[in-house]
């Protein structure tokens, strides 16, 4: 079969590949009908994701048609089910699952011991993405052999096209997750860095949650438009102050709650020192990830607001205020999206016309040309903010 | 190296039979290796500057050629990191510097003015290949400032932004008011709850 290859540091290829096989009874393969390049394949794109492997399938926001499933189904799948694959796998059955904590399902990730050393504790098992979570190939391929799958699958109906659902897998509960974590109440303003896909989705997730005030922070017009659309008041940080800003929108006393949908990757300009001085660092190994958009969250919250990271961090950050964010008495909430947890909500929501996720797709195209498509997202050629592939 | 990783890989999982298309051009790859040639450039100016300042017959300049090490080696770690158009127009501007230094080295006088002129030569050779990766990292890279497309119209809701403002809240107080409970929005809204 044809797959998006990891090879190095921006080298994607699109490869032939064997074809996967079942290896355990809980296990199904499924033909790949949709697949979406995520924002965080670039952070492996970059190799700033630690313990990749030459060889890895990139890939996890997928969904497909069941094609050959494993003796241990239990009934809850079977060959022919249209299902949308979430990005963490989760066995259902160990403690941390039992309390919807699907992302750090304590039984999926293969490399556990890895992980236990890296994290302290491991977390579960991801597609497409580092070894540190399992190392499982991913979904930007023909087919998947999805672990655990009579758990980690989210049946969804012919009704609904792919393009309206795929994005079930992982931006559209991981902007849910981010907005619900804020305990959003009816007087609060709501601040969101990064108007990528995951943004986005945030967006429009703090919107439904009724905040009195959604406010998109980003510097690339397109991406403020569609923010604008869906009900955002924007800042573009390279034209005005940020904090600002946001101080002259809540009265000169700070959002009650804000959301960093931008990640190891913040934007790195003249005008933000503290950009220049991480990128440095980042090129010589002496720290992992740029956080100044944590730097800026945590200086112009409210005091007692709350601060929710969906964006992916990898390892080590440095000049993090703390005592600032001690003093104000802030809390932090983050962590990969517990997928299952927020999905049958979700799923309810797309039929009922309350959202429809496809908004965000602004470029479609087959697997061959996935390699391209990486470069062209990471560069936001094209109006580019997200791009599904077709198998 | 995917013949190595590919025995690592459990049984089920897909293996590289043959590679396709790269998202690496060939500018990517001429950048990276400047990038190395760079920090291998450097590493010789630090560790054997006397014996450049001989052969170029520039006695006394030996400090000069460490500092250029070192701008050398830090150009290098920025062309092989993600932002290579910084590292690259950083290899440009020390491209000049050399130039400039080994021009001095031309006068009559020298009589290493022939090793001189063959390093001039090189070091052009490399400017014009700088220059090359530059020129093709920028006009990739881009941002097409002005001529952006507008998703103005792509609000997310099919109802209409003004339906969707709070839509989700008032389902859920709809619900507490019928089932008079008092849980959290978290756990309503989830479903399974955290």
């Amino acid at each position: 079969m044809r797959a998006l290859v990891w090879h190095g540091k921006e080298d994607i290829r699109c490869d032939t590949v064997s074809d996967p096989e079942i290896e355990h009874p809980r296990d199904a393969i499924i033909k790949v009908t949709s697949c979406a390049i995520c924002g965080s394949d670039l952070h492996l794109f970059h190799n700033f994701i630690p313990a990749m492997m030459p060889g890895d399938v990139m890939g996890h926001e997928m969904m497909g048609e069941v094609i050959e499933t494993g003796s241990q189904m239990n009934g809850r799948l079977k060959k022919g089910d249209r299902i949308v694959v979430p990005f963490t796998i989760n066995c259902g059955e160990c403690d941390q699952c039992k309390r919807s904590n699907f992302s750090v399902c304590e039984r999926t990730n293969r490399n556990k011991d890895m992980a236990d050393k890296a994290f302290g504790h491991a977390t579960a098992g991801l597609f497409g993405y580092t070894h540190l979570t399992g190392g499982y190939p991913g979904g930007q391929a023909e087919y998947l052999r999805v672990p655990f799958a009579d758990e980690t699958h989210i049946k969804v109906p012919d009704s609904l096209t792919d393009e309206q659902v795929l994005f079930l897998g992982d931006i559209f509960p991981t902007g849910w997750q981010a907005a619900v974590q804020c305990d959003i109440e009816p007087t609060d303003t709501v601040a969101v860095w990064g108007c990528g896909p995951v943004g986005q989705m945030t967006i429009r997730s703090a919107v439904l949650l009724g905040g009195k005030q959604v406010v998109a922070i980003d510097c690339i017009p397109e991406r403020l438009s569609m923010a604008e659309a869906g009900g955002a008041i924007t800042i573009n940080f390279q034209k005005e102050s940020v904090i600002e800003q946001l101080n002259e929108l809540t009265a000169g006393k700070g959002p009650e709650k804000c959301i960093d949908a931008v990640g190891l990757e913040s934007h790195v300009s003249m005008g933000q020192p503290d950009t220049l001085l991480d990128r440095a660092k980042q090129m010589v190994m002496l720290e992992n990830d740029r956080p100044h958009v944590l730097r800026e969250m945590i200086y112009v919250c409210r005091p007692g607001g709350i601060i929710s990271i969906p964006g992916v961090y990898s390892g080590l950050v440095d000049k993090i205020p703390m005592g600032q964010a001690m003093n104000k008495g802030l809390t932090f909430r983050m962590g990969q999206t517990h997928v299952r947890r927020w999905t049958d909500d979700l799923l309810r929501r797309i039929e009922e016309g309350q959202i429809d996720p496809s908004f965000v797709i602004t470029h479609t195209v087959g697997l061959e040309e996935g390699p391209e498509m990486y470069k062209v997202f990471r560069d936001k050629q094209d109006s580019c903010i997200k791009v599904v592939l077709k198998p | 190296m995917t013949f190595l990783t590919n025995m690592t890989r459990s049984e089920g999982d897909p293996k590289v039979i043959t590679s396709g298309p790269s998202s690496l051009s060939s500018y990517d790859r001429l950048a990276r290796n400047l990038g190395w040639f760079s920090i291998g450039l450097g590493l010789v100016e630090i560790f054997a500057a006397d014996r450049i300042t001989g052969a170029l017959g520039m006695h006394g300049k030996e400090n000069h050629v460490r500092a250029f090490g070192v701008r050398e080696i830090t150009s290098g770690f920025m062309t092989l990191s993600v932002d290579k158009k910084a590292g690259l127009a950083s290899r440009i501007a020390g491209d000049a510097l050399d130039i400039a230094t080994l021009a001095t080295a031309m006068r009559s006088d020298n009589h290493k003015r022939d090793n001189a002129a063959f390093a001039l030569l090189m070091v052009a050779g490399v400017t014009l290949l700088d220059i090359i990766a530059t020129g093709a990292t920028t006009a990739r890279r881009k941002v097409q400032k002005g001529h952006g497309r507008s998703y103005g119209e792509r609000s997310g809701f099919p109802q209409g932004l003004q339906a969707a403002r709070g839509m989700a809240r008032k389902q859920f107080e709809d619900q507490q008011a019928i089932q008079g409970t008092a849980s959290g929005l978290t756990k309503s809204g989830g479903g399974a709850g955290g």
